[in-house]
């Protein structure tokens, strides 16, 4: 006899289906929603003074992944990814509003996307998921940056790849830390 | 076409946000030649932000000062002992700089040059970055409030750190110049070759337009020009470090900042420049010399001195390595290349650029301005009068440590 393809519902929460596979869906306090993504850019602001190095961390993007995938909502994910990144483009003082915004909006609708088909709670998935969509930030935001704005950006493939590997070692320990805000919907 | 649009209502709103977002990204780069006010949504950004920047300084900064202030004090005692006798050479340093000084303003009077001087600066505090790898800015605790506009240059002790460029009441962010949209005039101090200030991609420092012709050297020192009408003409950029030649006519000249972009924590505000022709100061100088002579135990006292005779002073004594400077003369009289001509001229760095004259003018000291004080407008030039010293040619020139 096969076993049946679900889960025992011990929370007694909703679950949602898809084709072959089963996902939790968690939604956040409101206090956690706005107040993580802003502790996010204040992070990211204010340690680089202190840290040089940790200009190569994008915390912000990976609230944006977090909570796409966690709400797994393609609307959500490029609303919270939007947002964020409107509100980062908002502290460069130098360029001009949207290029973080644009790269942020197809992360989180990207994020999200895979949210629905993949598992992407354990550790190993977020790490790949952090760097898959960490190239694909770079590679908009070079776009956007290069194409629209008129900037000099240099692609390095190293210095991407090393940057998305250090963002994604940082995102496995954010996103377990994270995951205690999380309430099942 | 309902069905359409709801069976894909994702889609299309990912496609309404990135257009929304593209279209006003093309607003503001048509628009980015203008004079633009602050946008609203980085008011309200750095407004979320800044304030808990600014705690979180200032927390650390009381904390740190309530440490070093009052309970790591040790090796205080030796480290006043060594500033002591630092201060004693530096005064012996700065007379003989003040009579390069006064010789250069002479010429520049001869020329009709025009000078800026710094007026007034304003200390403050950095709290934020932009946090991205390409932009290179950060936030300062001083705004509007305080007396700070776009386009004012900061810099700190040692040297430039870019201008500001977007007020608020209590904020300002300020444009590095390792930022690729930041450009500076600036020039090599030895062969005074001028050109461009840039930032690279990767938060390197650039001096652009310098032809390949001219002959560059590594460990050669950058200034400012004053050709971009933000920064004063002779305050330090940094110093050459790789001169290669680029594809098109122009050298690539690498620079190192003087001023750690990377550690900033207080930076200096020029909230004044005053452009002026240099005037010779009057009244009484001090020599190197005399300086040297008063820290003699053994000196004894002065007698009357005879009256000033400028052009025979120099001669008198001509193997003295401070010339007299008993420079007496206005500013704009044609009795200067008289004072000029007659004062021999053996100081090694007599050849200082114009630039660095500010050195008799405490306002237009960067070092002055980052201690803290004051630009006094009216001070005369040079050191406070003192008493004359004994023309002791025999006394060993040797400084000695006075028991403090």
């Amino acid at each position: 006899m096969s076993r049946p393809n679900l889960r025992i519902n011990l929370n007694n929460v909703p679950i949602t289906y898809t084709s072959n596979e089963q996902i939790e869906v968690y939604r956040f306090p409101v206090a956690a929603a706005i107040l993580i993504p802003l502790i996010a850019v204040f992070l990211q602001a204010f340690i680089p003074l202190k840290l040089h190095f940790f200009s190569i961390f994008d915390l912000p993007f990976l609230v944006v992944i977090f909570f796409a995938v966690a709400r797994r909502s393609q609307v959500s994910g490029m609303l919270t990814g939007a947002a964020i990144g409107i509100l980062q483009d908002a502290l460069t003082p130098s360029l001009p509003i949207g290029i973080y915004g644009i790269a942020n909006t197809v992360v989180g609708y990207g994020a999200s996307s895979l949210g629905v088909k993949i598992d992407v709670e354990n550790a190993g998935s977020r790490f790949l998921v952090t760097i898959f969509f960490y190239v694909v930030h770079e590679i908009v935001y070079f776009t956007v940056a290069r194409g629209m704005v008129g900037l000099t950006l240099q692609w390095s493939w190293a210095h991407e790849l090393g940057s998305a590997f250090a963002n994604a070692v940082v995102a496995v320990g954010l996103f377990a830390l994270l995951d205690r805000f999380k309430q099942r919907t | 076409m309902e069905n359409l649009i709801s069976r894909y209502r994702n889609v299309t709103i990912l496609a309404a946000l990135l257009f929304g977002q593209v279209l006003g990204l093309a607003m503001q780069v048509k628009r980015s030649s203008e004079n633009r006010p602050t946008r609203l949504i980085r008011v309200w950004a750095v407004g979320a932000v800044a304030p808990f920047e600014r705690a979180i300084v200032g927390l650390q900064n009381g904390i740190g000062g309530l440490w070093h202030n009052y309970f790591y004090l040790r090796g205080v005692r030796q480290e006043n002992r060594d500033l002591k006798q630092k201060i004693q050479q530096l005064e012996i340093d700065r007379a003989r700089l003040s009579e390069d000084a006064e010789q250069a303003h002479r010429l520049q009077v001869l020329l009709n040059f025009k000078e800026q001087f710094i007026a007034s600066t304003l200390a403050a505090q950095v709290i934020g970055s932009s946090g991205s790898e390409q932009s290179r800015s950060v936030y300062i605790d001083k705004g509007s409030q305080d007396g700070v506009q776009p386009e004012m240059a900061v810099m700190t002790a040692d040297g430039i750190v870019g201008k500001v460029l977007h007020v608020q009441s209590h904020v300002a962010s300020v444009l590095l110049i390792n930022d690729q949209t930041s450009g500076v005039g600036a020039m090599l101090e030895k062969s005074r070759l001028q050109g461009v200030l840039r930032g690279t991609a990767g938060g390197e420092v650039t001096l652009e337009k310098v032809m390949s012709d001219e002959a560059v050297q590594p460990g050669e020192k950058i200034l400012t020009s004053g050709g971009d009408r933000i920064f004063p003409k002779g305050l330090p950029v940094g110093t050459v470090t790789k001169v290669s030649t680029a594809q098109d006519l122009f050298l690539n000249i690498h620079v190192k900042p003087a001023a750690d972009l990377s550690r900033l924590e207080e930076v200096l505000v020029i909230t004044e420049k005053q452009e002026r022709e240099p005037a010779v100061a009057e009244g009484e100088h001090v020599r190197a010399s005399d300086i040297l002579a008063e820290r003699l135990p053994s000196v004894p006292d002065k007698p009357p001195s005879p009256p000033a005779k400028p052009a025979s002073s120099a001669s008198a004594n001509p193997n003295s390595s401070s010339p007299a400077t008993g420079t007496t003369q206005p500013a704009k009289t044609a009795t200067v290349p008289l004072a000029t001509g007659s004062k021999p001229v053996t100081s090694p760095v007599a050849t200082r650029p114009a630039v660095l004259a500010p050195v008799a003018k405490p306002s237009a000291s960067p070092a002055a301005n980052a201690a803290g004080t004051e630009p006094a407008k009216a001070k005369p030039a040079g050191l406070q009068p003192q008493p004359p010293p004994p023309q002791t040619p025999d006394e060993p020139a040797q400084p000695q440590d006075q028991p403090q």
